[in-house]
Parts: C-alpha cells; structure tokens; sequence
C-alpha cells in the first residue's frame, strides 16, 4: 500500500491513468454531440444550403469537466483508496518482530481489541516476510522466531492470565529474550510496575520498540471489608480523568437458586481522583449469599472481587447455666465469649428454644448441664443438620450426671465426676501449660502462649473413641478441647470454663485464634500468614483473567500462609480456597492497592489501540462516479434537446429511489409505537385477546371469533367485554388480558426470550392461554400434526403445570352453563387443563372433588374454537359448522364453552367452592 | 377468412374513419351561411321564386291553379333559376402533408382534407357540382359525391411531395387547389398554365405547419423529408434559419405572383390557426369569382 498521509491507495500504479485524463480531455471536445434526425417537409428548401462555419460543434466545457470527474473518480476509486490506512509506523525495517504481551488481568478488558492489532501487525509482517516470536511476560516461555502466518494461526490461543507479570516472571521472561537484534511491540496494559524497566532496557538493547496502551479504563475492586454493618467496598482507576460513576454489582443467588444480580452500588469517581468508595447496606440473609462482586461492563479479573468468610456474620446464640451475680461481669460466663464475638459474629440473645428457630450458626452453652427433654430434643436436631454446639464446662457440669455413665449425644466424651483442680492453693501440682497442637487439630499451627494456664478442667473418660476426640491437650495429655461428629453437624467442649476461673485461656489471644478455628467467629477481614499457620486450602472456584469463574477440578491445595502471603501465579490462582470448616477468597486486587498508570520515557512511542478506523474509499468514489455520470446523460440529454421532462423525473426518481428506500427502512418505527391509547383502551373494558400468529387469514378469523364470543357474552352474562384485540407477543402488554386466545400456526415465529418471560409472568399471575391447534379432524392432539409439534416448540419454555384431559368434575365444566363437551368446529374430547392436586378428595355428597384453588393457566385444544365463534360485521356466522340444525347446536355449545372459559378465568374457582355451601348454611345457623 | 371478406372488413375500418371527418365537415361547413348563391331570376329550378300573371305562349300546364283559384286571372309560378356549377377540388396527398410539429397541432393533410370536404359540403348544398380534377372523381351533385369524395381524401400517397392535378379541367369551371406547394415548382406553374388555359379560374390554398414557418431548430440536425426520400445535414441548424426562410418566403411570393396572373387566388392557412377562417376565406373568395 502506498501512503499520501491520511489516504492510502492498495493500487497505486492505477493513478497514473488521471495522466490519460488531458488526452481525454482533447478528443472528447473534438467530437461533436451526436445529429439529431428530424423529420421536415422544408427539407426542400434546405437543399443546397451549405453551414457557413465548417468546423465542428464543441462540447460544452461544463460538460467535458463533468465526464472528466466522472473519468478521475472512477481511476482513483479503482485505485482502492484507504482513509486512515492501516500504518505500522515509519521504522519498520526486515528485523524481526518480537511482540512483548503483559497479558496481565488488566489486559483482559481490551484483550480482543489487543488480538486483532496483533493479528493486523504479523499479517503485515507477513507480508513483508519478517519472522516473528510472541513473548507473554505473564506466562513467559522461550520465544523463537517463526513465520508470522503460524504465529497467527496461534493468536486465538493465547489468554491472559489472572495474575501479573511481576519481578521473577520478568527475569524469567529476560532469559527467554530470542537472540540478535529484532523490533519489539510491546503491548502494555497500562499498569506501572517495577518490573517494567530492566525489561524495556533490555528491549531498546536490541532494537526499536514501539507501545501499544489501549486508553480503555482499567478497574481494579478491593476486597470486600463488612464495616459498621454495611460491606464496604473501594474501587481504584486507571487514570485519573473525569467524573464518572461506576456501578459495582453484587452477584449471587436469588432465594430459588438463579444467579441474579443482587445489589447494586454506584461508586463516583470525583475529577482527578482514581480512588472511589461506597457502602453497601444489606441484610444479612441477602449478604450471606453474595457471590462475588463486580464492576458493571468489565471483562477483567481485577474488577471483581470474591467475598469470603468475612462478610459471612455468623450468628451465635450464648446460652449461660446461670446469670444470677448480676454486676460482676467480669465472672459472667459469657462476657469474654462476647467480647471476642461480637467484633466478628452476630449475638443472639433469649432463650434456648427461643433462638433455635432462629437457626443460629453455632450455639454456646456456658456450663449448662441439664437440658430440658424438649430442649434436647430439638437441639440434637439441629445440630443434625449442621448446627455447632459448643459447649463449656463449669462447676455445674463437673457436678451433673451428664455423660457420666453413657455418651450424652449432645457431649463430645463421658465426663469423670467431680473433675480435677491443679495447682490451687489446696492441691500440690502446678498449673498446666498447654501442649503444642496435633497436626490433625485445627488447631494446628497456632502459637501456644507460655502464660496459658490451666487451674481446673473436666476430666474425660478414656475411651476407645477419645484419642480421635481430642484437638487441644495439656501438657499432661488430659484433653482440653474435645469435638465429636454428630449428623453433619458438630459438638464441641471446652473442658474449662468460658470465663476465667478456671484457666487463663479466656484471657489470651489463643482464645479468638481458636474460636475462629472452630468457625464460631468469622475470621478477620484479613487473615494474617501466622493465623493460618498449618492450614491447607483446596482451591472451589478459580478466577481467570476475564473475571470468570471456573472450577478448580485437579488444582493441589495451598498451604495457609502461602495463601496469604504468597503473589498470584500458576500455583495460587485467585478464587476462593476452602479450608477445614472456613473459606476465605484471595483476589486479584489486595487491600489497600494503587494504580499507577506506566510512564515510559520519551524515546518510546506509544500508540493508542483504537486509532480512526481504516475506511475504503472506492465506494464512494465509484458511487460519484456513477452520480455524474447520469448527470452526463441527462446534461447530453438536454444539449440535444431530447430531454423530456418525464424521462428526466424517472432518472432522478431512479436515482433517488435506493438511498429513499433505506431511510424507510431506517425510520420504521416498532409496531407497538403507533398505539399510545393501547393500554387505556384496552382497560376500559374487560377485553379479550388473540395472539397475533402473522398469518392473516388465521388472526382474522381469530379476531372474528373473539368478536363473536364478546358478543355473545355482552347478551347472555354480566360480562360485557370492549372489542378483541390482537396482541404482538414482543410489544404489547398482556397483564391487561384475562386470557389470550392462541390460534397455532405451523409458520409461526417463537417469540423471544424477552416474549417468554412476559408470558410466564403473565401465567403466574393468573393469565389464561388458550391453545388451539385448529386441527382436531386430522390429529387428536399431540405430536402427530404439524401444529401440535409447533404447539410444542412454543410451548416447551413456558412455565405450564402438569397436564391432564379435562376432568369431568372440573369447574369449567359448570362455570355458567352446565357442559361435558367441548366443540369448536370440531369435535374433540382431547381438551387438556392443569392437572387436579393429587390429593383432591371426592367431597361427601357432592358429584365432584374438592379442586385446586386456581385458573388453570393453560387451555389446549384443537378444535378450532374461534371458527365457530366467528362473526362477521352483521354478527352472522363466518364459517359453517356440521351440517344443518345439528350443525348450529353444535355452533351454540361452542359459544357456551366460551361463555365458561371467560366465566372460569374472571370467577376462577367461584363454582368449586359452592361445595361449600352446605357447610357455610349449617354454620350460619340455616 | 375468405379474402373478399377482409377486404370487405377492411373496407369497414377505413370507412369508419369517414363518418367522423363528414362530421366534421359538416359541422365546420354549418358555420358558413349560404344564401347568396342563388341567381334572383326565374328560370329552372326548384325553389320558387315569383308568381306572374299568364303570359301568352306559356304552357297551361305552368298555371298554378292553386294560386290562380284566389283571383281572376291565371298565375304561373316561376322557379328561380340555377345555373350548376361545377368545382374541381385537389387537395394534397403526398408524404409531405403528413407532417405536425408537435402533437397538439393537426397534420397538414388533415387539415387540407378537412378543409376541401367541407367547401365540397357547402357547394355541394349550394347546388354546385363538386369533383376532383383528372379523372378519378367528375364533378357530380348529392350526397354520395361527398361520401366518395371523403373516401378518396382519406387515402395517402406515397410520394414526398405532390404536383397539382391539372388534366380533366371542364372549361370555365372553378378549381380549388389546397397543398402545401412545397414540392416542383415548375409543375405548379404549369398545372396553373393549364388551367388558365381553359379558362378555369380557382384558389390556392397553401396549408403550411407553424414549424415551416418559424423553423425552431438548433444544433447538429439531419433534415429528412416525411417519405425519407430527401436528407440534408447541418452542423448548426440555426444558421440555416435565415435563408430558409428567405427562400419560404420567395415561393409564397411566387405562388401569390402565378396566381394573380392566372386570376386566381393565393393564400396561405397554418395548421395552428382554426380551420374555420380558411374555409371563410375559401367560400368568399370562391363567391367572389361568381361577382
């Protein structure tokens, strides 16, 4: 391609025909305009006459010019001008090509839009014959130089990845540098690292190197804090450029388990700023079960954030034996349970049976021994499934009889009487330190401090099961924390008690480390790599570069600290890890993180993504060229004097026509638009419906019979319904309809996805389908007609109960007139309504079941019922029904099948329930 | 179809035009009020004209008993005498007469036929007798005369331009002569030569387009006669303009001259003016050679 600044041409030799153009020029003036012929009977007197002036008639100059243009614009249009040609910079030399991807998360965004510049920059070095080597820094490997054709061929394999190219990523990718000298194109995401200079040094060593930045945002979420009972969230920019507002989403699932969109925070960015806060207020049954949180129209794992545990309050119910020493708090059994609980949980007070229905996530009883049968009873239920009873021990559990002979099934271990007491005044040993922990308990890995001490305790039983029991001891072995399994759900004991009488234990950090274990305290918002000493994780979910979630199938778990402490790679993807009885997310974007937009020096060009778009101009050009040129017919036209007006309009009509055509198009408003009173004339009155199937034939004869149903309900009931109308499934609203009259066609387009979730809608909130297959002479419903299988392709998305024929006690069979058949301009039995509840009873006395209470949301048919309803204008049937008398009873059945479809759908159950009415007169004292 | 019967269709199709061009005919030659023809005396005739007392010598037979009955005396009715004359008509058939300009405006021919059925119609009820000159049609009185005449104007020639029929003339009759007198000038002037010779005395009525006379034409332009026999080319018709029409000019001025010196009459009648004020001028020009 050859370049003249803005305007590239693909073949420019073709230019040098605008050479030919003067030549053009001399023999087009030389040539006169065609003779006209005319007939003239004073040719006669014309002969003999000889033109004083023998040399020939010029064409106009204004004429000439015209077909010169035409000439120039067709040359230069064949010539395939470019506006804004593709143009990769005015250093391309034969080095080879090495083009560098940070292929970061914040690449994502604009990861397309970076491809197809890729795939544009090695389709030009393959043009020129460069070999090429692409160098990922995220996932560095050794880049060889190849043909750009095969390099292309592997475009669409590459991704980004959910971490970033930091320092040991870019001395990998340093060492996998090809060798001798090349150009590079280094496609950034934007983002300053430190990383970035011994790269580009590197890169300048071996030749020119050119940037790619796209300007697109880049967002970038913090985790999730739940602060002041609101989650907090903070979301950084790029650049700071305008004002602007971000909405963040929270996703998750709706309570019937469909991902939807649960919250939504609009964050401000002020001018200049790239740091945005906000807060999200939510209840706690709605934050539970939050997903994730994203930023709206983004495409990158930085702009979303996976929350953990942390947002997940638990609620615990504290359960004390006794409250009675009012004042003293500090010997409360449960004051340094709250203290250490309430920064991280959420308290239930009350009673035991009152907080049970509550559903606690964990229950602490404070040395409460005896449970009241009922209490027990629906305790051991709930921890049955799942609950988490945590139990402490006390001078009155030391003195019951709880656990002693037998297992209770709410302790963990059978209790020796009377416990023991170390170290006191009256007794010789000294108090006992705790052990380290066992590399089974969760409690592994935490620090046991030198000051923990333990007076008094529980002594358990030895037992077969004890040593599995057993997650913290002292020093001595005798266990301190015991948990047992119980159903999914777990029982714990605290062999001392919940206050500090009996050990120092309450007093120590140990204590919250501890009860975070056991996940009766949600973790801090930040675990910090000593918290999670011991622990392993197994990755559920892992986050790519796109911000989608994935599951983690084969993934090895990551040790706690790693988790914590450890940057983003291949080894610890970001996603949310699972660990014993807690989870905790690691994202993209930690706490208290910056953006800073790469600055690169001066000798590097940088070059946005989105440059002005390369646009042909043969077509234009072409286009002008044919426009002048029926000017030129129409200017030769008019020097000859053979320019009639009429020919003259079709050629201008016939220019006009195409572009006339397309502004049609264009303008065409949706159908729906052009009826403002749709709504306030169709509510005025009770008004019957028909979908409009596009076949004309059938929605006229759908609308004839709505019509003739209208009528016959206005003289026969209190119903008097305004005139049908055809609804548009796309467009109109349907909440206005009782019930919709569905003539299927086999041509009928399915409505869309937005069409179904208007008539599910309109289905649960008490509308009626009728569905009439119109073919109940050939097919008795089902698949076998090519309208039934089109019945079932409309219907398959639709929110339709079960099914059965219809029953012969079931209301629409007595709404108004007393029916057992159903005929339209067929007659077929095979009518299907919602199927009666299983347990519908034959009521005493009466000839029908006690039914379900609602309008069936569906009627299916094929008779054809609109045939036999129809009316034309002077309300005379349309079409012939059977044959003679029988014909017009049959005729007047179906119009009482109407009558009762309509009653059914504005009385719904009215009639099932006179069932009632003896019941209702013995109870009114009649 | 037996050839006899599409001849006879045919025949049908052609005739059919006649009624509408007698119509017309008729309808331009009920504008004219005939009464001066007449010879205001007695002689042969059909209409009356005076009753006069018996004269010796006349026929009993002549006594109008009716009238005699009122008085004394016998009268005789007289009938007013009428002299026939006979009227020659050519008209122009040739190529050259089909010719209009724009739509709006009738072809020459047309025109000139409609003109000469319409005198004949008003000779015709003048009681003259009206023909053609040469031999095809002798001057005849009654209405099939017009009938054949309107049969024989509606057919065409083939040739670009036609010279006057002269052969045929009955001495000291009229002729009417309507063309465009845009062909041989020579064989007008002799057709003329002739006729005067036989003391026949006439009018020329040369029917002319309005484009002959203004000739509107520009550019590179090929002239062809109607018959296409004829072909001129101009590479700028404008300037051809003015010679033209000194030389339209010069024949009229011919056509007046010859005329004059024959005793006849010129003039000259454009399609674009009303046919009614050349059939005016033919009737008076006509009565005034009776003067």
């Amino acid at each position: 391609m050859t370049l003249f600044g803005l305007i590239g041409f693909t073949t420019p030799w073709l230019l040098l025909g605008l050479a030919a153009l003067p030549v053009l020029w001399l023999i087009l003036r030389a040539v006169p305009p065609a003779p006209i012929r005319r007939r003239f009977p004073g040719v006669v007197l014309l002969l003999g006459l000889k033109d004083d002036e023998q040399v020939s008639d010029r064409t106009p100059w204004w004429l000439l010019l015209l077909r010169m243009l035409a000439v120039a614009a067709v040359i230069t249009g064949l010539a395939g001008p470019v506006l804004n040609p593709e143009n990769e910079g005015p250093t391309r030399g034969s080095a080879p090509l090495l083009v560098v991807l940070d292929g970061s998360w914040a690449s994502a965004q604009t990861w397309r839009a970076k491809m197809t510049a890729l795939d544009g920059l090695l389709a030009e070095a393959g043009r020129e014959d460069r070999p090429a080597a692409i160098l990922n820094l995220a996932r560095p490997e050794a880049a060889a130089f190849q043909s750009s054709q095969t390099l292309r061929n592997r475009i669409s394999g590459l991704t980004p990845e959910p971490w970033e190219p930091d320092a040991a990523r870019t001395e990998a990718a340093l060492d996998a540098l090809p060798e001798g000298a090349f150009e590079s194109y280094w496609f950034s995401d934007g983002i300053d690292r430190e990383a970035r200079a011994p790269m580009l040094e590197a890169l300048e060593d071996r030749g020119a190197v050119t940037v790619f930045e796209s300007p697109a945002p880049v967002y970038a979420l913090e985790p999730a804090r739940f602060e002041d009972g609101a989650v907090a969230l903070t979301l950084h920019r790029l650049r700071a450029s305008g004002a602007a507002e971000v909405g963040v989403v929270a996703q998750g699932r709706d309570p019937a388990g469909n991902p939807a969109a649960l919250a939504r925070l609009p964050l401000r960015f002020e001018e200049g700023a790239t740091r945005a806060e906000g807060a999200l207020a939510l209840p706690a049954e709605l934050r539970a079960r939050i997903d994730r949180f994203e930023v709206e129209a983004t495409s990158s794992a930085g702009a979303v954030t996976l929350p953990d545990d942390s947002l997940r309050r638990r609620e615990v119910a504290l359960i004390a034996g006794t409250e009675n020493r009012e004042g003293l708090e500090l010997l409360s059994p449960l004051h340094y349970l709250e203290r250490a609980l309430a920064p991280t949980a959420d308290l239930l007070d009350g009673g035991l049976l009152e907080v049970l229905p509550a559903n606690p996530d964990v229950i602490v009883l404070a040395d409460v021994a005896t449970l009241s049968p009922a209490e027990k009873e629906a305790l051991t239920a709930w921890v049955d499934k799942g609950g988490m009873l945590l139990r402490f021990a006390g001078p009155r559990l030391a003195a019951s009889e709880v656990s002693r002979a037998a297992e209770d099934a709410l302790m963990p271990v059978r209790l020796r009487a009377g416990g023991r007491t170390v170290g006191g005044a009256m007794s010789w040993g000294e108090p006992k330190t705790l052990a380290p922990f066992d590399a089974e308990s969760p409690f592994f890995g935490l620090e046991v401090p030198e000051e923990v001490t333990v007076n008094a305790q529980v002594m358990a039983q030895p037992d077969p099961t004890l040593a599995s029991r057993v997650i913290a001891q002292l020093t001595d072995g005798t266990p301190l924390v015991t948990r047992k399994r119980e159903g999914q759900g777990q029982v714990v004991l605290f062999h001392v008690t919940a206050n500090a009488e009996w050990s120092t234990l309450p007093l120590s950090g140990l204590f919250v480390e501890m009860l975070e274990r056991l996940a009766v305290s949600s973790m801090p918002a930040q675990p910090e790599a000593g918290d999670l000493e011991g622990t392993t994780w197994q990755p559920v979910r892992v986050l790519d570069a796109f911000g989608g979630l994935g599951v983690a199938e084969n993934l090895p778990g990551v040790a706690g600290p790693a988790l914590v402490g450890d940057a983003l790679g291949p080894e610890l993807r970001p996603g949310r890890y699972q660990g014993e009885e807690r989870s905790l997310a690691r994202n993209v974007t930690p706490r208290e993180a910056a953006l800073t937009p790469a600055a690169w020096p001066e000798s590097v060009p940088v070059e946005g993504l989105d440059r002005p778009e390369e646009t042909p101009l043969a077509g234009p050009l072409l286009a002008l060229a044919l426009v002048l040129l029926v000017a030129d017919v129409l200017a030769a036209l008019a020097l000859s004097g053979r320019l009639l007006p009429a020919r003259a309009a079709a050629l201008i009509l016939a220019a006009l026509m195409l572009p006339g055509a397309e502004a049609r198009a264009q303008s065409s408003e949706p159908p729906g638009a052009d009826r403002p009173a749709f709504a306030s004339d169709v509510t005025a009155e009770v008004t019957l419906a028909h979908v409009l199937t596009g076949d004309a034939a059938v929605d006229r004869v759908a609308r004839a019979g709505l019509e003739g149903l209208s009528e016959t309900l206005f003289f026969r009931t209190s119903v008097e319904p305004g005139p049908p109308v055809g609804v548009d499934l796309e467009d109109d609203e349907l909440a206005f309809f009782p019930m919709l009259y569905w003539p299927v066609t086999e041509g009928q387009a399915l409505p869309s996805p937005a069409a179904y979730a208007k008539l599910n809608e309109y289905l649960r909130s008490g509308g009626l389908i009728l569905f009439d297959t119109r073919d109940a002479d050939i097919a008795s419903f089902g698949a076998s007609s090519p309208n039934g299988r089109k019945l079932q392709e409309l219907a398959g998305p639709l929110d339709v109960p079960p099914l059965e024929p219809v029953p012969e006690d079931h209301v629409l069979t007595r709404t108004f007139y007393l029916l057992q058949d159903f005929p339209g301009r067929y007659v077929s039995r095979d009518v299907w309504v919602e199927a009666a509840p299983p347990d519908a009873e034959q009521i005493e006395g009466m000839p029908f079941r006690n039914l379900n209470d609602n309008v069936t949301p569906v009627v299916i048919g094929g008779n054809d019922w609109a045939s036999a309803w129809a009316v034309d204008e002077s309300g005379q049937p349309l079409r012939p029904i059977g044959r003679g008398f029988a014909g017009e009873r049959q005729r007047e059945i179906a119009y009482r099948f109407g009558v009762n479809l309509v009653m059914h759908v504005l009385t719904g159950n009215y009639k099932s329930d006179q069932v009632h009415v003896p019941a209702l007169l013995d109870r009114l004292g009649q | 179809m037996t050839p006899e019967l599409a001849l006879r269709a045919r025949a049908e199709g052609e005739a059919a035009r006649l009624p509408p061009l007698l119509a017309r005919a008729e309808q331009l030659a009920g504008t004219v009020l005939l009464g001066e023809h007449g010879r205001r005396r007695a002689g042969l005739g059909d209409d009356f004209w005076q009753y006069r007392p018996l004269m010796p010598g006349d026929n009993y037979r002549a006594i109008d008993w009716r009238r005699s009955a009122r008085s004394d005396s016998q009268f005789v009715k007289d009938r007013e005498w009428q002299i026939a004359q006979s009227v020659m008509l050519w008209v122009d058939r040739a190529a050259s007469m089909r010719f209009a300009s724009e739509p709006r405006l009738p072809e020459k021919a047309d025109r000139a036929r409609l003109l000469g059925l319409a005198v004949a119609i008003l000779l015709s009820r003048a009681g003259e007798r009206v023909g053609l000159t040469g031999f095809t049609l002798p001057p005849r009185r009654g209405a099939a005369q017009l009938l054949r005449l309107a049969e024989f104007f509606s057919d065409a020639e083939a040739e670009d331009y036609a010279t006057p029929e002269a052969r045929g003339m009955i001495p000291h009759a009229r002729a009417i002569f309507v063309s465009d007198f845009l062909g041989d000038f020579d064989g007008i002037e002799a057709a003329l030569a002739k006729a005067a010779d036989r003391g026949v005395r006439g009018v020329l009525l040369q029917v002319l387009d309005p484009a002959e006379e203004a000739f509107p034409y520009r550019g590179r332009t090929i002239f062809q006669s109607v018959g296409g026999s004829m072909a001129h080319e101009t590479l700028k018709a404008t300037d051809l303009k003015a010679r033209y029409l000194e030389r339209l000019a010069e024949r009229k001025d011919r056509l007046d001259y010859l005329a004059r010196v024959t005793g006849w009459q010129y003039s000259c009648h454009h399609t674009s003016e009303t046919a009614q004020s050349a059939l005016l001028w033919l009737w008076r020009a006509l009565d005034g050679g009776h003067g």
